[in-house]
């Protein structure tokens, strides 16, 4: 005899109870959830912005941001101002605003800025968003911290990097989406970040180079602070490619602010 | 273990040694290569894959006489995807912390062929306790294989444990390093997990002639 669930009928509606089910089981979360995920991810990034500026709760051999709950005092004391350059298709400034001028155009904070959206808009012709946060470090010293977004192996990669205003790294935050635990996924782990810090994005005669991770750069403790290269991770090569191309690519646009930076100091 | 009869205990202590998942079943290899470079991504894909195993094969087994044959793979999937997905969505509202680091792994666990292999061949027949027993018994089993790994992928690639140097410093030359030793980087690459898993296999066969096809 045929068992009732061999049933072609008994078959779809099976499944389209089951569907009807775990979809609106999964909905129902998503969206009930949504306000707590995209509060802990507006923490994140203010979190991830203090990092690269050096202030955090790093001990000795792993990065630890500062807590949840002071990161918004933290963010609101450290972080001067958030200024948004906009720049045509060809790299050149249209306009730069300050955070409240900013604010008052698009009722919207400069540092959720979404870098990837601005990217795609870039690239379609259009017009390109370069947010950059100026703040102090823990030592007084005023930096100037830019977000990145790049490919990994497998997904996205992203990170901040905080500059002074010669162009020389100050401090460096690395995230990723889905890179392979172990290998990829080391970008985020201390020994790899630290690298980059006291490293020079720009060549001895003032152009723009970034800085590449490189395999047998032969200066693996990473002495040579001015020879635009890191160590790279063993296993890793995409993911540390991904970080190059993403440093290269994006923190190239900042760099007529800072010449304007510079004339207008001296 | 006065707590399970014989055959319930069975069912926990197998997949630990003669039915072992990966060595005997051959199920979960592609996460066994994939990230078993380092100790520590082992140990939190051990316990990940113990929660969904765990708690997976209970849905299923409950699901087992309601469940059309005709579609139980694709049943079976939804199942385990839904799970992960609810854990994962919790997780980034109320341990974002804790989400960032198991993250990764969630693509890794809905596509373990281990998780479908026991709904498939245990889960589908028997009853909830049974399969839970037998979820976690492969689930244990499967962790014993991925720690032995990493832990020898860890310790001969990179010269540290769960990312303490035990071996001295490479490049201050200390330590074991000292006398010339290096670090193999070939460890961490994918071909050395199989070749690592390969002796495993030798090894267990060797000692039970059993286990040997001919």
């Amino acid at each position: 005899m045929e068992k009732r669930t061999d049933k072609n009928s008994y078959t779809i509606i099976f499944a389209i109870g089951m569907v009807l089910v775990v979809g609106s089981l999964l909905a129902y979360l998503a969206s009930s959830l949504k306000p707590r995920i995209s509060e802990n991810q507006r923490l994140e990034k203010q979190q991830n912005i203090l990092y690269a500026m050096g202030i955090n709760d790093n001990d000795e051999t792993s990065a630890v941001f500062i807590s949840t709950d002071k990161a918004p005092e933290a963010f609101a004391s450290n972080v001067k101002d958030q200024l948004v350059i906009t720049v045509d298709a060809s790299g050149k400034v249209v306009k730069k605003q300050t955070r409240d001028e900013y604010f008052q155009e698009t009722k919207q904070e400069p540092y959720l800025i979404d870098v990837k959206k601005q990217q795609a808009s870039a690239k379609n012709g259009g017009e390109r968003k370069l947010p950059l946060f100026v703040g102090e470090n823990k030592e007084g010293k005023k930096v100037y911290v830019a977000p990145i977004y790049g490919k990994g192996l497998w997904d996205a990669i992203w990170g901040y990097v905080a500059m002074d205003e010669n162009m020389v790294v100050q401090g460096a935050y690395f995230d990723h989406k889905g890179e392979t635990p172990g290998l990829g996924a080391n970008i985020k782990q201390r020994y790899f970040m630290d690298d980059f810090y006291g490293e020079h994005l720009l060549t001895s005669n003032g152009a723009f180079k970034g800085i590449t991770v490189a395999k047998g750069n032969a200066d693996p403790k990473n002495n040579d602070k001015t020879d635009n290269e890191v160590d790279a991770i063993a296993g890793a090569t995409i993911t540390g490619d991904g970080v190059s191309a993403m440093i290269k690519k994006d923190l190239k646009l900042y760099k007529p602010y800072f010449d304007n930076l510079k004339t207008q100091m001296n | 273990m006065g707590l399970l009869s014989k055959k319930d205990a069975a069912l926990i202590k197998d997949p630990l040694t003669d039915n072992n998942p990966i060595t005997i079943q051959v199920l979960g290899i592609c996460s066994a290569l994939a990230i078993t470079a380092e100790l520590e991504a082992s140990i939190v894909m051990s316990i990940s894959v113990l929660f969904v195993m765990g708690v997976g094969n209970v849905v299923i087994s409950l699901m087992r006489n309601i469940i059309p044959s005709k579609i139980r793979i694709i049943a079976q999937l939804i199942v385990v995807a839904t799970l992960v997905i609810i854990v994962d969505l919790v997780l980034k509202a109320f341990a974002y912390e804790l989400s960032k680091t198991l993250s990764v792994f969630v693509g890794l666990i809905i596509t373990n062929c281990i998780i479908m292999g026991r709904f498939e061949a245990f889960a589908l027949g028997n009853g909830p306790w049974r399969s839970f027993l037998d979820g976690i018994g492969n689930a244990l089993g499967y962790a014993v294989i991925l720690i032995i790994v990493g832990f020898f992928r860890e310790l001969l690639g990179s010269g540290t444990l769960l990312g303490i140097p035990v071996l001295g410093d490479p490049i201050e030359k200390t330590g074991l390093y000292s006398i010339g030793y290096e670090n193999n980087g070939f460890m961490l690459l994918s071909p050395m997990a199989l070749i690592v898993v390969g002796i495993i296999i030798w090894i267990q066969r060797t000692r039970n002639k059993d286990l040997v096809e001919d």
